[in-house]
């Protein structure tokens, strides 16, 4: 007797997305407390204390002005390392066997990792944008369909980029090196912290090549109605970027890379 | 017309440094066998069933889970396939309770059917007390089980272990046959690779042995055991003897004063030689089979 193709993907789907906010819910301390502690330190020291004397950063309180990038900031790190962790580690500890052996398709398998690494990216996000109001209660968000929008596309962006970092890494080194060599500093040099306004012209134009410019200042443009850069040139390479490692990741699936022999 | 549960036919796997794992091994295993899949270390065995369960990309060949190609309906031939793998592959910091149901999840059984097979199959396994533990704070044992819990939790029809017992302990591992004798029975096709050759010869009836990436025996079990010509007994003796008996068509040798160990050939009847070691006064206190049948046989096939 023949059987039918009857495998209810919802489920599955489901299942691997709450697996992943489960994982990552049981070791809060290790992943929703830091970026609080974190920002608000930022917030005391850059803010409260140093901000008075910086002054004005185009035409905002200092900590207002930094407000889009710290969330911004903790968006990417944060969906980049939960799915980079989880992946290598199903990989490490061999549960990425369930997933393969089961009848779920690449394409669950990598929107249910990347869904797991946009809850955790847009649950602090929302934490420290709460932690920001309590250094600048007035804050008023100018855009935020805009806002949100860019929120969750710059998490699914990450995530897949922390997907194919883990798809490659064959140690634990191997996960953190994108993140502290290459994210880091490009995030910090991205506008986090002042406006490439201020920059000499030499170093402005350097700016320009640097992507997390465009994220945090599309995301500034959503929360404070200024940027540095053209937003729909912005959001299009966002797009453009989601498409291109998703069916990257999709081809690694396919072809087994880094999980099957 | 018969229907298999498995068919595999000139799989071939040559890994990324060169090594032929399979040489185009072709085997069927019918539905509703007990199936012994046996081979030395590196022999290909664990290629195979890694392959059957796409943790490896095989390099030619086919294989069929009921009569569905692993290309060609990969999502209907993994969802009728259990795979108990020999390592530990579930997260070691999960409530055991939440790795079965996940893995019910995986094959699309929702959280509200999932739940009461999920309770049925670890009371079954006897993890049922242990449910809210970390898996990692599991025996060896018990670990074991786990694994086999969530290769069933979705009721495949065919179920592959790949040397389940290994570190289990007798008491364990008996359980563990008496177990997966009733799914049998229940009509779960089993293909089981092992070391403990007594294992295979107590639960399979069916058995291939893979040398080299390639399959050397497939045949059944029966079959198998009718091949070899001499078994080995040890006689424990009532009284020390200070030289060998002769007894015509029997060879005998003493391991000690009390340990007569004898090779006879399986046609010849066994009364033969206790009457003669009576009628020369011998008093044989205890009698057992000097090794394993199966083990014999196995080091000869792969030997060839």
């Amino acid at each position: 007797m023949k059987e039918s193709n009857n495998i209810n993907i919802s489920v599955t789907l489901w299942t691997l997305t709450y697996k992943e906010i489960r994982r990552f819910m049981r070791i809060w301390v290790q992943t929703l407390v830091p970026p609080a502690v974190t920002m608000s330190l930022y917030f005391v020291i850059f803010g409260s204390l140093i901000g008075p004397r910086i002054g004005d950063m185009d035409g905002f309180d200092y900590v207002q002005f930094m407000i889009p990038g710290l969330i911004m900031m903790s968006v990417i790190t944060n969906s980049y390392a939960n799915v980079v962790s989880s992946f290598y580690s199903v990989k490490f500890q061999k549960s990425i066997e369930e997933l393969l052996i089961s009848p779920m398709p690449n394409w669950a398998i990598l929107l249910g990792f990347i869904l797991g690494g946009v809850c955790r990216g847009v649950l602090v996000g929302i934490i420290v944008f709460v932690v920001s109001l309590f250094f600048y209660p007035e804050f008023e968000v100018a855009n935020p369909m805009l806002t949100i929008s860019v929120l969750f596309l710059t998490s699914i962006l990450f995530s897949l980029m922390g997907f194919i970092n883990a798809v490659f890494a064959d140690s634990f080194d191997a996960i953190s090196v994108v993140p502290t060599f290459v994210l880091t500093p490009l995030i910090y040099l991205g506008g986090v912290f002042y406006s490439i306004n201020i920059l000499p012209e030499f170093w402005r134009s350097i700016s320009m090549a640097n992507p997390m410019l465009y994220v945090v200042n599309t995301f500034r443009e959503g929360m404070l109605g200024i940027s540095d850069v053209s937003i729909s040139f912005s959001l299009s390479m966002i797009g453009l970027f989601i498409f291109i490692f998703t069916f990257l990741s999709l081809y690694l699936l396919k072809k087994g890379t880094g999980i099957r022999e | 017309m018969d229907s298999y549960a498995l068919e595999i036919s000139n799989l071939k796997k040559v890994y990324s440094g060169g090594t032929e794992a399979l040489k185009g091994i072709s085997l069927k295993v019918k539905e509703g066998d007990f199936y012994a899949l046996l081979g030395p270390n590196g022999a290909g065995k664990s290629s195979t069933i890694g392959i059957i369960g796409t943790l490896v990309t095989k390099t030619e060949g086919n294989v069929k889970i009921f009569g569905y190609d692993i290309d060609e309906n990969v999502a209907v031939a993994k969802s009728l396939l259990g795979v108990v793998s020999q390592e530990i592959n579930f997260s070691q910091f999960e409530k055991i309770i939440d790795i079965v149901t996940t893995q019910a999840g995986f094959y699309g059984i929702s959280n509200s059917i999932a739940k009461p097979k999920v309770e049925e199959m670890l009371k079954r396994l006897g993890l049922w007390d242990k449910r809210n533990d970390q898996a990692r704070t599991l025996s060896g044992g018990y670990k074991r089980r786990l694994m086999i819990a969530k290769a069933l939790i979705h009721e495949p029809k065919l179920l592959i272990l790949d040397e389940p017992t290994a570190g289990v302990d007798i008491e364990l591992r008996r359980e563990m046959w008496t177990f997966l004798k009733e799914i049998n029975q229940n009509g779960t096709t089993i293909i089981l690779t092992t070391h403990y050759l007594e294992e295979a010869e107590q639960l399979c009836r069916n058995i291939g042995i893979i040398d080299h990436g390639e399959i050397v025996v497939d045949t059944s079990m029966k079959d198998l055991l009718s091949r070899l010509d001499v078994q080995g007994f040890v006689l424990d003796l009532e009284k020390p003897l200070d030289h060998v008996p002769t007894i015509d068509g029997f060879e005998l040798r003493l391991d000690d004063p009390l340990t007569l160990v004898t090779a006879t050939n399986k046609e010849k009847s066994i009364n033969s030689l206790f009457n003669e070691l009576n009628r020369i006064g011998i008093k044989v206190k205890s009698m057992r089979n000097e090794s394993n049948r199966l083990e014999e046989l196995f080091i000869e096939m792969i030997k060839k």
